[in-house]
């Protein structure tokens, strides 16, 4: 606790530097420790996926491709993909053509009920899927939507619409309006701009917002689950399927599922990251704080 | 500045010319969360005070006085509590350890986003292998000699509270990552140059500044716990032990098809979810809530 | 240190603690990488007490690399930091105990003026009655006793600036470190705050480095001036050397010569020489070791379109500004060297005149340093 530096007034005190270095090699073994056993929980399904038995042993007896084939057949992988392609498309054609011109209006214009309506499209994205997933699945099935394909599609886009909406706000607020201005000036129309100027300069937002529907609509189990009937399950639904079905079909079968859910997923997660920035993907709710 | 200024000529331009229809691209939108969130919401409101036989509070009663009922917001509490705690906890002072832009943190973002991406049935699946008596968490454990017999962590309140710490700690780091890069770094070498060590920076300029965030990020955190559905299914007892409340409004609606006792579980869930929420961010009222950049913001 | 006209003044200057032994602060080839990039490159300098050095130079210069050195806020890549005959440059910021205000302020947001200012006394520990008064009087110093709980959001740039500077001296330091602290200001605040940054440096006497890319600010408050350019040192000189005898081409560029063109050297004699060529004819002062050519730098001001009769430079009239009290005129010579010059007259575009330059504002330097 000694006088350290050339403080002028008074003492400053040093800081333990031990301590410090103590302190950085705690947290980045938490770390460590943390990504290592989600490495362990990713890595034994894929394992297990290709395990020809595996029973009471670090690693299976052998290693086999069979099991993809047996839950393509068992879990009619095909008509659940096609399914899965179908929903996935109309969500995101759907949130982005509803969303990105809302996204527009909010980010352009200040009119009476702005704040209204933005708490409007906070909402759906703060309560959990699952609160507002049973009333809306009730007022679906009495609409003989329930269960089917659109049902499904329309309960996905309860949240992706507003994502949507908030992914493209600020992406909108960094473009120069002035650049409407200025082409307008110079003679375009409506029309004229939206093609030259804003559909260009969107477009990399657009991407990004489609991307990260395709993430989230891929992997939205709550609604899907609580709208679909059996010819409208997407993947991940059909997965929990056969894992509460358990024992009745080889673990490894599920697995491979499981695999094939994985890659669709993180492969579109890999190409939405080469656009955003991880935080992006929770930090819509960033502008909560604001709205209140 | 400049900004505003053109915004509002724009917008002045709109007026001049009537009806400014750009404003009228946010109707599809609106009405679309109203016809498919607001209406299935009041729906669902109005449906739980018609129950099936009794009065209109019939099922409110049912709930409360049925401990079968009841019971599952103490269990469902028991899990999402501890589990919010843990994820904060952690999450804060490692995004405040990789707070600077940097190549780990990049990496430990990208990384975290896998586990949320993949989601609760995933994980469920993950664990029920990884955490199982033979599973490889049991035999490191046996290996490093902590414990002689595996330990059950799975079909029972630990694999449930484990799947909440997957999914929930990443969220919960990115969140809090993206609230402590908005405060302005030079606010810490300011507070550095005048003698705080990091202790000193971390309590007196980034606690008060990051509390306002802090108390959302719990909220949203606790209320995503809250909702726990799949993994207290898969990788709990859901008969008993991780009887959450959403099993009892998902039993109600899709296996008793009692559609307005499954509303009223639901709005409970809400209510509760929103006392917490409520609680927490009148605590945050006590604190600093203005930017948390550079005071010129 | 200077004589105290008020007690205030005397008060908050007076040496305490371990600031008083305070000598100078030298650096020596401090450098400063970033990948392979160099931002500053064995930059060596001293302070002395009560001084006020500038270190001067376009963006990108290494300028608030060498500032942010000083203060610890950047790890040295080589070289060392010494204050007297402590080496500071292993201490971490909070050890070093100088003040620094910096470029936005990074005023605290969640605590009021008087909060922010004693938050260096408050880390010191000192008793809260001490803080109070001192708080007080540095407040009064920079004139916001009016505004001390207030929290630094409702308060003007003007005043948040003088909460940043009441922060940094408040806790008496041996040095103090400004990172171009009026670039935030509007053109009117930032000459009135100039004038306050001269009084309150004049009041207290604390050594003092600045930096800035305003040549202007530079040469009004500094005792010297340190010239960067692509993380090296130029020069360093008081503010009337580096402004009438820049030590390259480049300062001289960056003090505002803007005629800079090559000619033959006729003839050397001793600190002097003549120049000559597409039709101009000068004598001027020698910067450096010239060859058979060299760069000729003026200043427009030193130009004068004085419609003399012979030598200087003859050229046509392209444009003509005004610009209160006197004309800046664009020439072009027959040769095509384009000069801007100064006339009290109002000229014409397409006027042929003739301008002169006195022999000791025309400066002659060496080709070899990058010529326009």
């Amino acid at each position: 606790m000694s006088a350290a530096g050339p403080a002028g007034l008074g003492t400053l005190r040093r800081p333990h530097r031990w301590i410090e270095h103590l302190w950085s090699a705690t947290i980045w073994l938490a770390m460590g420790f943390f990504l290592l056993n989600v490495a362990g929980v990713i890595a034994v399904v894929t394992v297990s996926s290709f395990a020809s038995r595996w029973l009471g042993t670090w690693l299976p007896a052998g290693l086999t491709m069979r099991w993809y084939a047996t839950a393509w057949r068992e879990f009619s992988l095909n008509y659940v993909l096609i399914a899965t392609g179908q929903i996935t498309v109309l969500v995101v054609a759907i949130s982005i053509l509803i969303g990105v011109p809302a996204a527009y209006a909010l980010a352009r214009r200040d009119f009476a009920l702005k704040r209204a309506v933005m708490l409007l499209f906070l909402l759906p994205l703060m309560v959990p899927p699952i609160s507002y997933g049973i009333p809306l699945a009730t007022v679906l099935y009495q609409s003989t939507l329930g269960g089917t394909m659109w049902g499904v599609v329309l309960a996905n886009l309860v949240p992706t619409v507003p994502f949507v909406v908030l992914v493209m706000m600020p992406f909108i607020e960094q473009i120069d309006p002035r650049l409407e201005s200025a082409a307008r000036v110079l003679g375009a129309g409506t029309g004229r701009i939206f093609i030259h100027i804003l559909a260009p300069l969107l477009a990399p937002g657009i991407l990004a917002a489609a991307l990260l529907v395709t993430v989230r609509t891929l992997s939205m189990f709550e609604l899907t689950f609580l709208t679909s009937g059996p010819d409208s399950q997407t993947l991940v639904v059909a997965l929990y399927y056969s894992i509460f079905a358990g024992g009745v079909r080889a673990s490894q079968s599920i697995d491979a599922m499981a695999v094939m859910y994985m890659v669709n997923t993180l492969f579109f997660l890999v190409v939405a990251l080469r656009f955003v920035n991880p935080t992006q993907l929770v930090t819509r709710v960033k502008e909560q704080p604001r709205a209140d | 500045m400049a900004g505003s200024v053109a915004k509002s000529t724009v917008w002045i331009a709109g007026q001049n010319a009537g009806v400014d229809r750009t404003v009228l691209l946010v109707v599809p939108g609106v009405l679309f969360v109203i016809l498919l969130f607001i209406y299935p919401f009041l729906y669902g409101l109005g449906l739980s005070f018609t129950p099936k036989e009794g009065g209109f509070a019939a099922n409110y009663a049912k709930f409360f006085s049925t401990p079968y009922l009841s019971q599952t917001i103490w269990t469902t509490l028991s899990l999402a509590i501890p589990a919010t705690v843990i994820n904060v906890g952690f999450a804060l002072p490692l995004a405040f350890h990789l707070r600077h832009a940097s190549r780990p943190q990049r990496i430990i973002s990208g990384l975290l986003v896998v586990p949320i991406t993949l989601g609760t049935v995933l994980v469920a699946e993950g664990l029920l292998t990884y955490l199982g008596p033979q599973g490889w968490f049991n035999r490191a454990l046996i290996e490093f000699g902590l414990i002689n017999t595996p330990v059950k962590l799975t079909h029972n309140y630990w694999g449930v509270l484990m799947s909440l710490v997957v999914t929930g700690f990443p969220f919960d780091f990115l969140l809090i990552l993206s609230y402590i890069t908005g405060i302005d770094p030079a606010l810490a070498q300011a507070a550095a140059t005048l003698g705080a060590g990091p202790i000193q920076r971390f309590r007196q300029i980034y606690l008060p500044l990051l509390a306002p965030g802090l108390a959302v990020v719990f909220c949203l955190a606790f209320v995503l716990s809250f909702s726990v559905f799949p993994s207290a299914i898969l990788l709990g007892n859901p008969a008993s032990s991780t009887r959450v409340i959403t099993i009892a409004a998902y039993q109600a609606a899709y296996e008793d098809y009692d559609y307005s006792l499954a509303s009223a579980i639901a709005m409970i869930m809400c209510a509760v979810q929103l006392v917490i929420v409520a609680v927490v961010l009148s605590i945050r009222g006590l604190f600093y809530r203005g930017p948390a950049g550079g005071a010129k913001g | 240190m200077q004589d105290s006209k008020s007690p205030l003044s005397d008060r908050l200057s007076a040496p305490a603690g371990a600031g008083s032994s305070f000598g100078e602060l030298r650096l020596d080839g401090v450098s400063r990488s970033f990948g392979s990039a160099v931002a500053l490159a064995g930059l060596t300098m001293t302070v002395r007490r009560g001084e006020f050095v500038t270190l001067l130079g376009h963006s990108g210069c290494g300028k608030t690399t060498a500032l942010n050195c000083v203060a610890g806020l950047l790890p040295l890549t080589s070289g060392t930091v010494w204050l007297d005959d402590r080496r500071i440059d292993v201490l971490r910021p909070e050890e070093r105990g100088f003040g620094m205000v910096f470029q936005n302020y990074a005023l605290f947001p969640h605590m009021t003026v008087r909060r922010n200012t004693g938050f260096g006394l408050a880390m010191r520990r000192l008793p809260r009655d001490e803080i109070r008064r001192r708080v007080g009087e540095v407040l009064d110093l920079v004139k916001l006793s009016a505004h001390a709980d207030k929290l630094p959001g409702q308060l003007s740039g003007g005043q948040q600036q003088r909460v940043a500077i009441a922060r940094a001296i408040v806790v008496q330091p041996p040095l103090v470190l400004m990172d171009e602290p009026l670039s935030n200001l509007d053109a009117s605040l930032r000459l009135e705050m100039r004038t306050e940054l001269k009084r309150i440096h004049r009041e207290l006497g604390r050594s003092t480095i600045y930096v800035t890319h305003d040549q202007d600010e530079a040469l009004s408050l500094s005792d010297r001036i340190v010239m960067l350019q692509d993380g090296r040192v130029q020069q360093i000189a008081t503010p009337e050397d580096i402004y009438a005898r820049p030590a390259t081409i480049d300062v001289a560029r960056f003090m505002g010569y803007r005629n800079l063109f090559e000619l033959d050297v006729a003839s050397v004699d001793g600190d002097w020489a003549n120049v000559a060529g597409k039709g101009i004819a000068l004598r001027g002062l020698r910067r450096g070791e010239i060859g058979r050519r060299a760069v000729v730098a003026i200043r427009p001001n030193d130009l004068v379109l004085d419609g003399g009769s012979e030598g200087g430079i003859v050229g046509r009239v392209e444009i003509v500004e005004y610009c209160g009290r006197e004309y800046i005129v664009d020439l072009i010579t027959d040769a095509g060297t384009m000069l801007q010059a100064r006339s009290a007259q109002r000229v014409a575009p397409g006027d042929v005149l003739r301008c002169h330059a006195s022999a000791d504002r025309v400066l002659i330097y060496p080709v070899a340093s990058g010529a326009a």
